[in-house]
């Protein structure tokens, strides 16, 4: 019959993580607030709502007017969780992001909720792979993608205490714990594995698959560090110098285009020192996806623990 | 962050002091006059800096000078006082106009007007307010600045507080699509703490608006949208004053001041190319004497 099936982790929607932790700090914090665009339940702010009905701005299916209502929100002390799929978060209302949000210095938490292409078979339209080029972009905005629940959990209180414009990218493709409950730090990278031959520097969604991808390297003899980049603007820049000097080569893997997200920001660390290691980026390349459900899309892409085992093992095999 | 100068805002309250004890001629004259000084103060700064607004910001002066010398509840030097009311000037490309009124309010001296667009003042071509005080928020774009007056009078209303949100609009900026998200926002939501004066010129960058994407019927597009609407003249300190001070109903209320763009230049009023060409000296001399009469 068939080989021992190895047991299936339990996996979670980030989503339901991020709504409990935002209620419970509206329970504490009178100045939480949240601003969605029709997404009351997308968002999962049923519960939010129903304790806070006040505190619950509903605008409608009106992106740029949400961001705008966030930021007259914080321009006036309230904390605002901006809630909306993040496609139309980030594309429709990029313009509201860049001068309301972060010229502005106004202290909104912009929530991309189902980035990537959480929304498979809708289609590229609902995907948010653009999301992390874009928003790298923008001069003071920080950018944080959690890879698990407790770290959504850990963000979002994080985010809520920072006072800072920040983007967190709020995962509703269904992924195990990772993290082990270790707080969100902001800016550092957390190290997930040790290794000696190759770093893979991931986030969110490929967390779990670098750390798949590692045990399965392990077995070949090559040995993989497992970097959480769950910040990406700005970025840990000493954990990829460090990678650099420890191991051989450094592989990033993202569920985004890897025009100008974290594949990106580690390559500009990476050549601009004096011995730059060989990488392989991974992720998606200025493609609109085919038809298809997120885990077929990421399997498409390139982006499962295999694809990440074989470019590590491909740059361990590079000779330095 | 630029800081208030003690002695002009103190001549600011004086003003606002004589202003409330006046009877209405006086208080016209006091208006007219300020803004006109505000006005050749701005065509120097442009003069200088040679670049600036030059059309929109005498179209909006009046407006600016009666919300600032009459209307708002602030305090320059306390710009961060909570229950201040709220000025967004949405159309922020005027911020010449913003700066000379707030300049002339005490929020900062009038000496840093000369910086006004020079390298690294904070004077910049569009207001940003992390570095001037009485800036609310940053705008330039177009059609930004509604959304965030809506976000600062919802958040008015949730801290019960009594402070009231002015936005200035531009009429040609009103063919950006998110003011009518924000409109239907603010009408849907009875944001009667909302005031939208929308400095109705007619003329936007290029050409006339009604020749470029038809605006009318402007009052009823925001009646339609959940708005109460007051039309004045928009030159008419005294009608200004009274719409922007009227008690307020069951919605959000728009002010169409109707103006006319480069008013009190004659060489200049109701001029398309006015937009933003910079007066020469010679034409800043002609100007100032116009206005000084």
């Amino acid at each position: 019959m068939s080989a021992p099936v190895a047991s299936v982790p339990e996996t979670f929607d980030c989503r339901v993580a991020f709504a409990e932790e935002l209620s419970a700090l509206a329970r504490e914090d009178e100045r939480i607030v949240a601003v969605c665009n029709d997404s009351v339940g997308s968002s999962n702010l049923v519960q939010f709502q129903k304790e806070f009905p006040d505190r619950l701005i509903n605008v409608g299916i009106a992106e740029q007017d949400m961001v705008g209502v966030g930021a007259g929100l914080a321009l006036s002390g309230y904390i605002p969780f901006v809630c909306g799929a993040s496609p139309f978060l980030t594309g429709r209302a990029l313009e509201q992001i860049k001068a309301d949000v972060a010229y502005s210095q106004s202290p909104v938490v912009l929530c991309g909720m189902s980035p990537g292409m959480a929304y498979g078979e809708l289609g590229p339209t609902h995907h948010s792979i653009e999301d992390l080029s874009w928003l790298r972009a923008i001069a003071g905005l920080d950018v944080v993608v959690p890879a698990d629940p407790a770290e959504t959990r850990s963000a979002v209180r994080w985010a809520a205490n920072a006072a800072r414009p920040a983007f967190l990218r709020v995962g509703r493709f269904k992924v195990p714990a990772v993290t082990g409950n270790r707080p969100f730090t902001f800016g550092a990278a957390t190290t997930l594995r040790d290794g000696s031959d190759v770093t893979v520097v991931a986030a969110g969604t490929m967390v779990s698959r670098a750390l798949d991808a590692a045990a399965e390297a392990a077995e070949q003899g090559v040995s993989v560090r497992v970097l959480n980049m769950s910040t990406i603007a700005p970025l840990d820049e000493d954990a990829i110098r460090l990678a650099m000097r420890e191991t051989r080569g450094i592989v990033t893997a993202e569920e985004a285009t890897t025009t100008g997200g974290l594949g990106a920001a580690v390559a500009a660390v990476v050549v601009t020192e004096r011995t730059p290691v060989p990488m392989r980026m991974l992720g998606i390349h200025r493609e609109f996806a085919p038809t298809g459900t997120t885990a077929f899309l990421l399997e498409h892409f390139g982006l499962t623990a295999a694809d990440i085992r074989q470019a590590a093992l491909a740059l361990a095999h590079t000779d330095a | 962050m630029l800081v208030a100068d003690p002695g002009t805002a103190a001549a600011w309250r004086r003003f606002r002091q004589e202003f409330s004890d006046s009877g209405p001629e006086r208080r016209r004259e006091m208006l007219r006059e300020r803004a006109n000084q505000s006005r050749t103060t701005d065509l120097h700064m442009i003069g200088r800096a040679g670049l600036g607004h030059v059309g929109g910001d005498m179209s909006v002066l009046d407006i600016l000078t009666t919300l600032f010398f009459s209307v708002l509840r602030v305090d320059p030097e306390k710009p961060d006082w909570a229950d201040r009311d709220r000025f967004v000037l949405s159309k922020g490309h005027t911020a010449g106009a913003l700066y000379a009124t707030l300049a002339a309010a005490g929020f900062f001296p009038t000496a840093e007007l000369d910086t006004f667009a020079g390298p690294l003042s904070a004077l910049n071509g569009h207001p940003n307010r992390v570095k001037v005080p009485g800036v609310e928020t940053n705008t330039g774009p177009l059609g930004h600045g509604l959304p965030v007056s809506v976000g600062m009078a919802v958040a008015a209303r949730l801290s019960s507080s009594s402070r009231h949100v002015y936005v200035v609009l531009g009429d040609g900026e009103l063919q950006e699509g998110s003011n009518w998200e924000a409109a239907m926002t603010a009408g849907h939501r009875h944001l009667t703490n909302l005031t939208a004066v929308v400095d109705r010129n007619r003329l936007q960058q290029g050409a006339r608006t009604e020749e470029t994407n038809t605006l009318d019927p402007l009052d009823d597009k925001f009646r339609a949208f959940g708005w109460d609407v007051l039309e004045v003249d928009g030159h008419d300190h005294l009608a200004l004053y009274d719409a922007f001070t009227a008690p307020r109903g069951e919605r959000p209320t728009c002010v169409i001041a109707n103006t006319t763009k480069g008013r009190g230049v004659s060489f200049m009023e109701d001029r398309v190319e006015w937009h933003h060409k910079v007066p020469s000296a010679e034409q800043i001399v002609a100007a100032s004497a116009e206005l000084a009469r």
